[in-house]
């Protein structure tokens, strides 16, 4: 922000004029892709590493016949499931299945924490007596409850979105608190000294304040929401396959091939949601939050 | 009040005994933690005046100006506000970074229009005025974020003046300004705000700063604070900047400068 400083110009009858906007537009350009190199030269750099070390494990540190079973080459898993169309179908049609539930259950974590979180803060009473439940949800034995909530809700859809919203709210309910907390006090100042209402106070100060944190939170909960997804498959053998359910009957059945490439497909989805969330947030309040940052708003 | 010689401003300190616009009688402030912040504070700050408080940091000026406002109660004491149309200006611009300048002034008319609401567009044609009288024609739709430090200052002044209060409260508004700013924005703000009626109670810690601005100048001494000493300021408003140079200025200034340092001992 120093260069707006500098170029701060009062004219003879006291008003500003602006000279912010004469950077030439090549640099700008020269700048954005030297800052697309930046991000994916790192990223290709550790999957090369990431690769050779797979390459060294299979090759160097196991014999032949393990290497097979326990960590098959990357070619290996290539040729022998991925580019087979008879391998990777089921796969894609049970990450089809996956997208849904982890995409409906993020949505209704996503709604139901937020409203938590504002319940929560109306009042510390609330607070108080809420919020161990809430920290209750997130140490939950989880893989305990997965087979009592199939039997509660069935063994399709429903159960599977359950346990993704058990996984993924909790972030949700906490990053939001935060950020409804974290409200300057000066602002709040100014909200009561113009006697704003409750509900005013809600929706022009303490949600909008808070949506940095809240998408901090979705961050979060859009990578829980996929484990979530996988946990529910996982767990209830019965009902369509899921990629969890796929990743339980290639232990079974020892297909190593077959296991990393579900593996693989299932971290790449999540990579792709949380990738997608952070793009979102950066939309919707990068404008005013990463600028803010540099110079403390209102500072 | 644009012009007030010597004579008008002592009359008017006595006018003030009967009616005030904001006024102080025997103030105490202890908070929940056991410290005592302020201890029989007089002070009374008639319709049309200026007044300033200087005192060392930590003496409780800013707490004065929570009890004005009600932000918070006094523990003792009688505070009189004959006004609901008052105006507070904070240390920080306080803006909400994520709305415009001109968003950001809208939002104390739309807070306060809840019972008698004004119209979306006049809310809008007030608010762009209000930078106007500021000088950030042209600045309506930039965060603050993109605006220098004593731009975002003007925006949290329109903000006080779209309300055209009958009270201003400032809490050290140009503290965090580099020093060309703040010469500045003192003398628009006298600009601003000695064109009617209204009452000003700043809070400072800069001398000249207080001299400059008010018809009346307190000095408080350091916790728990109260009123050790009271300087009138006779020049007519409005002040052309080389007054900060003139003789009789410098001799006020010293006086308040006396009264402080006294004050600290």
């Amino acid at each position: 922000m120093t260069q707006t400083r500098s170029s701060e110009v009062v004219s003879g009858d006291g008003r500003y004029s602006d000279h912010r906007h004469s950077r030439p537009l090549t640099r700008r350009k020269a700048a954005s892709g030297r800052r697309l190199a930046g991000t994916v030269l790192p990223v290709v750099g550790t999957l090369v590493v990431f690769l050779g070390i797979w390459l060294a494990v299979s090759y160097l540190v196991l014999s032949p016949e393990r290497r097979e079973i326990l960590v098959p080459p990357p070619q290996q898993v290539l040729t022998e499931s991925i580019l087979r169309w008879s391998h990777l179908r089921p796969m894609l049609r049970a990450l089809l299945l996956d997208v849904q539930v982890s995409m409906i259950g993020l949505v209704i974590a996503c709604v139901l924490g937020v409203l938590a979180a504002v319940v929560m803060s109306q009042s510390s009473w609330l607070e108080r007596s809420l919020y161990p439940f809430a920290i209750l949800l997130q140490v939950v034995p989880i893989l305990a409850i997965v087979p009592l909530i199939g039997l509660w809700f069935n063994y399709g859809i429903n159960g599977r979105v359950v346990v993704c919203v058990i996984i993924a709210i909790f972030p949700m309910i906490a990053n939001t608190l935060f950020g409804i907390h974290s409200v300057d006090r000066g602002a709040h100042d100014l909200f009561t000294l113009n006697r704003a209402t409750r509900w005013q106070r809600l929706i022009k100060l303490q949600l909008p304040g808070a949506l940095p944190s809240m998408f901090a939170g979705l961050r979060i909960s859009s990578g829980l929401s996929v484990i979530g997804a996988l946990v529910g498959d996982f767990f209830f053998v019965q009902g369509q396959p899921g990629l969890g359910t796929l990743l339980s009957t290639y232990i079974a059945r020892v297909q190593s091939a077959d296991l990393f490439a579900a593996i693989l497909l299932s971290s790449l989805y999540g990579v792709v949601v949380f990738a997608l969330f952070t793009a979102l947030s950066s939309l919707a309040v990068g404008s005013w939050y990463t600028a803010a940052r540099g110079t403390r708003p209102g500072g | 009040m644009s012009s007030m010689d010597t004579t008008s401003a002592s009359t008017q300190v006595q006018s003030a005994e009967l009616a005030a616009t904001l006024r102080f009688t025997g103030v105490g402030k202890r908070f929940d933690t056991g410290t005592e912040a302020l201890a029989e504070v007089d002070l009374s700050v008639a319709p049309g005046e200026f007044v300033s408080v200087v005192g060392p940091s930590g003496c409780g000026k800013s707490t004065l100006l929570r009890l004005a406002s009600g932000l918070s109660d006094p523990t003792a004491g009688r505070i009189e506000l004959c006004s609901d149309r008052i105006a507070y200006v904070f240390q920080d611009p306080t803006l909400l970074p994520w709305r415009s300048a001109l968003a950001n002034v809208e939002l104390v008319l739309e807070l306060n229009s809840a019972p008698h609401r004004v119209p979306k567009a006049e809310r809008r044609s007030m608010a762009r005025r209000a930078l106007e009288t500021v000088g950030l024609a042209g600045f309506e739709r930039q965060l603050p974020a993109h605006l220098s430090g004593g731009m975002r200052m003007r925006v949290s002044l329109a903000r006080a003046l779209v309300l055209d209060p009958d009270v201003f409260l400032f809490d050290e508004p140009f503290g965090a300004l580099d020093e060309i700013t703040r010469l500045r924005m003192q003398e628009e703000l006298q600009r601003l705000v000695h064109t009617g009626s209204v009452s000003a109670l700043f809070i400072t810690h800069s001398v000249s700063e207080a001299v400059y601005l008010s018809n009346r100048v307190l000095v408080m001494s350091p916790r728990p604070g109260r009123m050790v000493a009271e300087v009138d300021v006779p020049f007519d408003y409005p002040r052309p900047a080389e007054l900060r140079f003139d003789a009789a200025f410098g001799r006020i200034a010293a006086q308040v400068s006396a009264a402080l340092t006294g004050a600290h001992q």
